[in-house]
């Protein structure tokens, strides 16, 4: 029999050895993006065009395309997202055919991108007749991110307390005034995550851009909403994969770029949630 | 007068009758206490009168209760109008995570009573009523949250008066407070009375005696005795709710 204090030492070694194998993998990752992706970036470099077959210049256009489609996709989910996870915690009676719809949102969450990819180009690309544009790319993701919002958007406001409510309708509220002023309020920082985790998301995908949106190679910035663009991700994948004899810094260099502006998005909604946050008081 | 008039009032939970053949007045300006042991009914009863218990899936009622002279039960009563008349204080305080002042401005401002500034007098007076002006008139903009438990049930009662109810229904009001507390809002209700009709439920024995005008005791679903505090306490005429009133069960 196993002293308490040596099956103790035993269990902390492996959380602990758990923990540090899933940490070492991820800084590995940053460090190494960083380390060769660093000499490439200069000012030239996130604000040129493409130049020399995509193996100099810049990667601009990139950028602003990817921008563009992850807050296109945003502009789509959220409200519509919002809308439907209201209808759900709120107003949707806790029945067969709802639990099926609620357990169905989930799974979608679920579907590889490359299916949604698929599904954008028979529906936005070939029967709506959008073309591969900027407006069915971001159709694309916002289908793709809407399991991920309307999901944590209900949870968020499941957890609003019941008491809140009920005082609420007590003092004669009606219920959609009870969800808008006293509900919503309080659900804001839990659907703000859901929205950092569709941008993530949204930002990193390649294979439902692939077929809806995304230009092998466009030396200049989309001019309307149903333009090509470039954007990160599959210029990634482009210049990794399908163009010979590209500088292994301009790659990592890229990476680094996508990398920060994943990051630079989940930071603003993170200081919008913190703000909202402090109100909350409960 | 009487405010609320209530008549063969049945109440089922499915298929579980929380409530049989209920018969009561209660009179206007006065504070009524529903008194018996946990599970009687006393909280549904109370939650009758402003049809909270709608909010519970699967509840069915017949009989009738009248509320300034029309059925409150009838499918076509209007339960903003109804729940504006009748406001409810709650067991645990539960002001909103708002400020001092958007509690109390809540209701107006969902009842559109006028503009900001009246909006401002509602939440003056209403506060002046519960006695909290002098102590949070400078810090109206601060979190409601970080008062006492007193001061919270305090502003949950200011809350209501804000919508110019005319009855108010207490659900065990002090049982989160300490006895000096309780003592205190006891004086308010003695206050309140002036203005408004009481019914309290509560656990409380001692309190029902101490406040009330007349007193209810429901056991099992069923009103056994209901008549003037005095009476019900010092002379039941019901063995039930001596047995009750003296600690036997309860």
């Amino acid at each position: 029999m196993m002293s308490s204090r040596t099956s103790e030492k035993i269990a902390f070694l492996f959380l602990f050895l758990a923990t540090l194998l899933i940490v070492v993998p991820v800084g590995l990752i940053i460090v190494i993006i960083i380390q060769k992706g660093w000499p490439a970036i200069s000012w030239e470099f996130v604000s040129d065009i493409p130049r020399q077959g995509m193996r100099a210049g810049g990667i601009f256009p990139a950028i602003v395309g990817t921008i563009y489609i992850v807050l296109g996709s945003i502009i789509f989910a959220l409200p519509i997202g919002l809308l439907a996870a209201i209808y759900l915690s709120e107003y949707a009676k806790n029945n067969y055919l709802n639990r099926m719809i609620k357990l169905a949102i989930v799974n979608l969450a679920g579907v590889p991108s490359v299916v949604y990819g698929l599904f954008g180009l028979a529906i936005f690309v070939i029967f709506f007749k959008f073309g591969a544009s900027i407006l069915s790319g971001s159709l694309t993701l916002a289908i793709m991110i809407l399991p991920i919002i309307i999901t944590t958007s209900r949870e968020a406001l499941e957890s609003v307390p019941y008491s809140f409510r009920e005082v609420s309708y007590s003092i004669g509220a009606s219920k959609w005034q009870t969800i808008r002023h006293i509900v919503l309020p309080n659900a804001i920082p839990g659907i703000l995550t859901g929205t950092i985790l569709g941008l993530g998301r949204a930002a990193g995908e390649t294979a439902p851009i692939l077929f809806t949106v995304a230009a092998f190679y466009l030396p200049q910035l989309p001019k309307s909403l149903f333009d090509q663009a470039m954007a990160l991700p599959y210029h990634l994948y482009v210049i990794s994969t399908q163009v010979p004899n590209v500088d292994e810094k301009v790659r990592y260099g890229t990476a680094l770029v996508l990398l920060f502006l994943v990051l630079f998005m989940n930071l603003v909604a993170i200081i919008i949630r913190y703000q909202f946050r402090k109100k909350k008081k409960w | 007068m009487i405010k609320i008039k209530v008549e063969n009032l049945n109440l089922w939970y499915g298929d579980f009758q929380a409530l049989k053949n209920i018969n009561l007045a209660f009179e206007e300006k006065q504070i009524t206490a529903i008194i018996g042991p946990s599970g009687c009914g006393k909280s549904t009863l109370l939650r009758v009168f402003n049809r909270m218990n709608d909010l519970v899936e699967g509840i069915h009622m017949t009989g009738e209760v009248t509320i300034n002279g029309s059925n409150i039960l009838s499918k076509r009563v209007d339960l903003v109008t109804l729940r504006k008349k009748v406001g409810m204080v709650f067991q645990r305080p539960n002001p909103f995570p708002l400020s001092i002042y958007e509690n109390i401005a809540f209701g107006p401002k969902i009842h559109n009573h006028g503009k900001s500034r009246e909006i401002a007098q509602i939440v003056e007076s209403s506060l002046k009523s519960v006695l909290l002006w002098d102590d949070l008139k400078d810090k109206l903009q601060e979190s409601a949250l970080q008062l006492s438990l007193e001061q919270k049930q305090r502003l949950c009662i200011a809350r209501l008066i804000a919508v110019k109810p005319d009855i108010l229904l207490m659900d065990e009001p002090c049982s989160t407070l300490d006895p000096q507390a309780t003592d205190r809002i006891e004086d308010l209700m003695r206050e309140l009375k002036n203005n408004y009709s009481i019914v309290i439920v509560t656990h409380n024995m001692q309190q029902a005696a101490r406040i009330s005008d007349k007193t209810a005791f429901l056991l099992l679903g069923e009103l056994m005795e209901y008549g003037e505090t005095t009476q019900v306490f010092t002379n039941p005429k019901n063995s039930k709710t001596e047995d009750y009133i003296t600690g036997r069960y309860g």
